[in-house]
């Protein structure tokens, strides 16, 4: 996984690329018209979202769609139940103290 | 041992934040010990077979404590936390970082939020965590992953000597 993929998607404007095509792919020109903003500027969006491989560009004639990358989202919701899982164990743990220290001062 | 105790983990990642809010089977001021005291902060923070050893703790506003989460290699990876406010048995921020052993941080780090809550002999505490970058998440996950991998090697070998016997019980 790509480091700055949290700062892919700090991003509003890359968000809301992201919701975008999440429905059907679509060329740079037809995102930009969703954006009061240069063509240039969601071009680096899409730049940084490919870089980090959240979408990816398919050729179809003369034009290049973006899509999302679905599996590499899941990606990240998967990775980030690890943590969940840390703290589940950590505070199963904080149980057993509590328990013992309760104890202790009976 | 109450069993219904609420567990939600959440993150918002666009604003890189993590949302953790757990409620606990004991009064308090216990809970606010073992989240605040490195005596008990040891027992538990460290989820096993990794341990957790504090060098050293001054809990007070401006003071620090520098500890060590160790895996079952012994492998030592060294973090520091800075108490930014506190105030008692209601909520306590601090900023932690990586370190080295001579305790010197590795920036960023990410701040962290504790409010604490009693109600009918239950407490709850909320813990908001920002991280500056994922990178650090990752280092964090990658130590807990190794540690949990030495716990399934070890598994494994044990499994291995075990099998390794079997055929012997078959000649008997």
């Amino acid at each position: 996984m790509r480091r700055d993929i949290f700062q892919a998607i700090a991003d509003p404007t890359r968000r809301a690329i992201i919701t975008l095509i999440a429905l059907h792919a679509m060329t740079p020109n037809a995102i930009a018209d969703n954006f009061n903003t240069t063509r240039q500027s969601v071009s680096k969006h899409l730049r940084i979202l490919t870089e980090c491989e959240l979408v990816k560009q398919e050729q179809k004639g003369r034009e290049i769609y973006y899509s999302l990358e679905i599996q590499k989202m899941k990606e990240i919701d998967k990775w980030l139940d690890q943590f969940r899982k840390i703290w589940e164990t950590r505070f199963n743990q904080l149980d057993k103290v509590l328990s013992t220290i309760k104890k202790q001062k009976k | 041992m109450k069993t219904d105790l609420q567990f939600d983990f959440t993150v918002d990642k666009a604003k890189k934040t993590v949302y953790i809010t757990r409620e606990f089977d004991a009064e308090l001021p216990l809970v606010w010990d073992a989240f605040t005291k490195y005596e008990y902060i040891d027992q538990w923070i460290a989820p096993k077979p990794m341990t957790s050893r504090t060098k050293y703790q001054d809990f007070k506003v401006g003071g620090k404590r520098f500890y060590a989460m160790i895996s079952p290699d012994g492998q030592e990876r060294w973090a520091i936390q800075e108490y930014t406010s506190i105030t008692p048995k209601t909520n306590f921020k601090m900023y932690n970082a990586f370190a080295d052993k001579n305790e010197n941080p590795e920036l960023p780090g990410s701040e962290w939020d504790h409010t604490f809550s009693e109600e009918n002999g239950t407490t709850k505490v909320n813990i908001v965590i920002y991280n500056e970058s994922l990178e650090r998440m990752e280092r964090i996950l990658d130590g807990f992953t190794q540690g949990m991998k030495m716990s399934l090697s070890n598994l494994e070998h044990l499994l291995a000597t075990l099998s390794k016997k079997q055929p012997s019980f078959k000649k008997l």
